[in-house]
């Protein structure tokens, strides 16, 4: 890194929020996608909008690429540094700006956590909804940027549904608004075309989110069925009563042998798929619909329904389902995590499709996935030491996401294109579609400096391995945070 | 389509215009958009024709306006210059409804009325309730929402996937047929609003709700704008999941109410009311549907105010006094927990007095009242006022859109989809 950049970064930032130290740089190399790594040249933790501001203004004057990282826990290589550029990170700016109840908003820094932002709402009867599973650590700017969803987003929707306004530096390093907080605000959806951008149109400096009134009941049931084929065509059933549950999540016969050996979740004996079904809202509105679905379960063949009373029977239920990712540590050396989705009614024929994939090249492939919003998360077992297996998970991973595509979905669900699915992009998009994107980043940052190389293709990214994963996440590890 | 009027028949249709489209013809004076005279009006029957004619406007270097069903192509700022129209009205198939996806893709120029009778035979709907109908181009180009805001939010919201012709005729597809994707940029959101000014929307595809059997409304009397805050707000952070929260304030003199509207099985229904009327110390009475505060009555001038929904009473207030030093009474109506109202003042008021309220209006709503939270302190203006409908003088006399944060980068995104500045130029915020 050019001295003159960091004298110039030190200047503004301060020496303690500037780190050149090559081993302390090294511990920022990747985020939660280890199979890509590399050391930035530069790290500063900013911590106001305006050392941003002029962070970003310094690298664009210098030409100097630049990346945002939040709290690291992406799962697409997009925080990935460049080792010839800076990577500004948002842990520094972690303050809860204001909260106002009667309009139910909060305006935060984009270092706030996730759930911080529900924990700070709670007192006023209110939450925050878009609730990945990582909300203990991941940070609502790492949220905007992926478009971030969670298990109940299928009745609460995406976090481009509850971000209002943003403030941001450009790539050029001007601090402005997008949007006024409203959701309404006249011009162009600038707020909207941004989130879900990846990091590659700004830097996101403050955020205003709406805040959603926490349901006054919660009912959580576990479906036990012989086969997926019977749990699908429960949660079509589902679907199609005009119920819109909280959550409706999925588990194949591998992924629920890998949780009990994990967790011992004690999901019923024999199930060839289990269904978690949460159900919110008014309490008589969740009584009458936890009735029906119960009963949807048994005409399509569930042997055994269990129902949580209380916070704990809930926590056991969701037990098996949120460490399912990491258990699968245990029965595997090494794993793929996909994320991928198809139409809801196309799941049944896509999971046999897997399957034979599966028996075809005897690679085990467990499904855990968001089964109301066709969202999958397969994952794709395989021992690293052993010679061709890594390639040939890959390939079937691949395959995988073949198949969404073909099935008229998509490469990600959740987990953004990053430097990982760029590749994946031309195969579900044309080249006028990608084209057309394009002109949304040329108007944002037509110099190229601002995260290059993510999202979409660059014959630089060619050949580029995808996620292997031969641990569980470290934070899942250490139990710190839940997978699912 | 209209024949062509005298005036226009000495022109003929460019022979690159009249290959490109089955239905190319000379403009009539009754297709003039806000006073402009329009030369041409294609009307193509599917993507690739548009594109075909979106490439020979580029090649003619025509400017273009894509019309629907005309409810309202007066609103907003009249374009700058329009040689062709393109009218969407044979884009009207509904393409592929997937029921058990809760999914459907359509032609831009279909209308929502139709729409809504197709999917209510699955016991499906779109859950958009603009006053003013229209076709699905329309209602997405101005993101148009009604009553049903509330709830589900507004076309951005529910709009999944999209095929749009740039102004050079290329043909781009953003999002797809599933509800949950995050591949790639989400163009949806650019053209949710867009006015015409960035391409043409040819398709969409949108998330369903299952239609609900039964739906009751409530409506409470509100003594002055401070209770009518502590109503909707009352109704917005029950656990009793409103569809609408809508504000009907026909004159200064006139009752203001507040109604909330629920909907969902007949049991639910019954339970919900039951339980909002309590919450409402059994102050409201019930009534058949939530009152549409913002459907357009006659010609006059109709603005669009959005504000954070805690501001309420305050916005009420601003809009009454403002009203007030210039002589005019407005009627106030619209979806006041979500922060959206829509202020109607008569043709009679005098451009002049619409002009300065306009104005005053603008000022006193960017500052918010004293004691008004620290959180909507934060933004340099956490309100608007937009012009939709006005009257040729008074549109003449306003400034129509106000001040629009991020101006500059929605600039810059005109400039990269539309260098020539030919689609609906002049339409909107800062001259774009
Ligand atoms: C165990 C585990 C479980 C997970 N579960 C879910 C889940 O249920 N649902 C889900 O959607 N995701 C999930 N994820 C993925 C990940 O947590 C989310 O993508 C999250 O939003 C990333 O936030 P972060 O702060 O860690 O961002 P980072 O990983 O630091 O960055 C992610 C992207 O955001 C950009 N970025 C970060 N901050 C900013 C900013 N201020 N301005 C602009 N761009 C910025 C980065 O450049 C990068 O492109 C999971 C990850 C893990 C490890
Ligand atoms: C500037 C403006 C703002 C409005 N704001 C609101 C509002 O906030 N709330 C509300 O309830 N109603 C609003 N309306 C009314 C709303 O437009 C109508 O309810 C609905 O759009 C009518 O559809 P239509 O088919 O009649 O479109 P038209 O009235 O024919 O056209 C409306 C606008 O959409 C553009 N358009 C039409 N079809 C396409 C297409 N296929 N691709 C690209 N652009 C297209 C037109 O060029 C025009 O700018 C607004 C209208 C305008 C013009």
């Amino acid at each position: 890194m050019d001295d003159k950049v960091v004298s110039r970064l030190t200047e503004i930032c301060g020496a303690d929020d500037v780190i050149t130290d090559p081993q302390q740089l090294r511990t920022y190399e990747c985020d939660g996608l280890t199979a890509h790594r590399c050391s930035p040249g530069l790290v500063v933790l900013p911590r106001s909008a305006e050392q941003i501001a002029a962070v970003v203004a310094e690298c664009a004057a210098r030409q100097v690429p630049f990346v945002a990282r939040g709290s690291g826990t992406g799962l697409s290589g997009g925080a990935l540094p460049r080792a010839d550029g800076v990577l500004i990170v948002t842990a520094k700016m972690r303050r809860i700006l204001a909260i106002d109840p009667a309009s139910r908003r909060a305006v935060v820094e984009p270092g706030v956590t996730n759930l911080a932002v529900s924990k700070a709402a709670e007192p006023y009867g209110l939450f925050y909804a878009p609730d990945p599973s990582s909300q203990i650590v991941c940070s609502v700017g790492g949220n905007v940027a992926e478009n971030s969803g969670g298990a109940h987003c299928l009745k609460h929707g995406f976090t481009t549904h509850h971000v209002t306004g943003l403030q941001i530096v450009t790539p050029q390093g001007e601090l402005t608004w997008l949007g006024d907080g409203t959701g309404a605000a006249p011009g162009y959806d600038l707020v909207g075309a941004f989130t879900g951008s990846e990091g590659t149109l700004g830097i996101v400096t403050k955020i205003v989110v709406k805040l959603t009134p926490i349901p006054e009941t919660v009912t959580t049931l576990l479906a036990a069925f012989t086969s997926m084929g019977a749990g699908g065509a429960a949660v079509s059933a589902i679907i199609g009563s005009g119920i819109v549950p909280g959550a409706i999540e999925m588990m194949d016969a591998l992924a629920i042998e890998a949780a009990e050996a994990a967790v011992a979740c004690r999901y019923p004996e024999g199930a060839g798929a289990v269904l978690i079904v949460e159900l919110d809202g008014a309490e008589a509105d969740v009584a009458r619909e936890t009735a029906a679905v119960r009963e949807i379960c048994e005409a399509e063949g569930a042997y055994e329904i269990r129902a949580a009373r209380d916070a704990a029977e809930r926590a056991a239920i969701w037990t098996g389902r949120k460490s399912a990712f990491a258990a699968v540590g245990r029965i595997s050396p090494a794993y793929i995590v996909q994320d991928g989705v198809v139409p809801r009614t196309a799941l049944p024929k896509v999971l046999d499709r897997i399957s034979e994939l599966s028996a075809q090249t005897g690679i085990r492939v467990a499904n855990v996935f968001h089964a109301g919003d066709g969202n999958l998360h397969p994952l794709v077992l395989f021992d690293d030491k052993a010679a061709g297996e890594q390639e040939a998970a890959e390939e079937l991973s691949g395959a995988i996401l073949d198949l969404c595509i073909e099935h008229g979905g998509s490469i990600t669900g959740e987990h953004g294109v990053g430097a990982d699915k760029s590749r994946y992009m031309p195969k579900m998009f044309g080249a006028d579609d990608l084209d057309t994107m394009q002109l949304l980043r040329c108007a944002f940052d037509p110099a190229g400096l601002c995260n290059p190389g993510k999202v979409f293709p660059t014959p630089r990214l060619c050949g580029e391995v995808p996620g292997v994963r031969h641990a569980p996440h470290p934070l899942v590890a250490s139990g710190v945070i839940d997978q699912f | 389509m209209t024949p062509p009027d005298s005036r226009t028949t000495a022109r003929a249709v460019p022979a690159e215009l009249a290959s490109a489209c089955t239905q190319v013809a000379l403009a009539s004076q009754a297709d003039a958009i806000a006073g402009r005279a329009a030369r041409y009006l294609a009307a193509p029957a599917s993507t690739a024709e548009a594109a075909a004619v979106l490439k020979a406007a580029a090649d003619l270097a025509l400017t273009v306006v894509p019309r629907g069903t005309r409810s309202r192509l007066d609103w907003g700022r009249p374009p700058s210059a329009c040689d062709l129209i393109v009218d969407t009205s044979r884009l009207n198939s509904v393409l592929e409804h997937a029921a058990g996806d809760l999914v459907v893709s359509v032609q831009a120029g279909v209308q929502l009325a139709d729409l809504a009778e197709v999917l209510a035979k699955a016991g499906q709907r779109l859950a958009l309730d603009p006053p003013a109908g229209g076709t699905i181009g329309g209602v997405v180009a101005t993101n148009a929402a009604g009553p049903l805001r509330f709830r589900y939010g507004a076309p951005r919201d529910l709009l999944i996937g999209i095929t749009i012709v740039r102004a050079d005729g290329t043909v781009a597809r953003s999002g797809g047929k599933v509800v949950k994707n995050v591949a790639g940029y989400d163009l949806g959101k650019l053209f949710a609003g867009s006015y015409g000014t960035l391409g043409l929307i040819t398709e969409a595809t949108f998330r369903l709700h299952p239609k609900p059997a039964a739906a009751a409304t409530l409506t409470l009397d509100c003594p002055d704008p401070q209770s009518a805050q502590a109503a909707a707000q009352a109704m917005a952070s029950s656990p009793l999941a409103p569809s609408a929260i809508e504000l009907d304030w026909p004159s200064a003199a006139a009752p203001l109410t507040v109604s909330v509207l629920l909907e969902g099985s007949q049991d639910s229904v019954t339970d919900r009311t039951g339980r909002m009327r309590a919450l409402l110390e059994d102050q409201a009475t019930a009534r058949d549907t939530v009152s549409r505060g913002n459907a357009p009555t006659d010609s006059g001038t109709v603005l669009r105010v959005a504000f954070w929904p805690g501001q309420l009473a305050s916005v009420l207030d601003v809009i009454r006094m403002t009203g007030a030093d210039e002589g005019l009474d407005p009627a106030i109506g619209g979806s006041a927990a979500a922060g959206v109202l829509h202020v109607r003042l008569g043709a009679a008021a005098p451009a002049a007095n619409v002009a300065r309220f306009v104005d005053a209006l603008r000022v006193g709503l960017g500052s918010p009242a004293e004691g008004a939270d620290d959180a909507v302190r934060l933004l340099p203006s956490p309100a608007s006022a937009l012009v939709l409908e006005a009257p040729p003088n008074v549109r003449a006399a306003v400034d129509v859109w106000g001040p629009v944060p991020g101006l500059a980068l929605m600039h810059a995104v005109k400039d990269q989809f539309d260098p020539e500045h030919r689609m609906s130029p002049g339409r909107f915020a800062g001259g774009i």
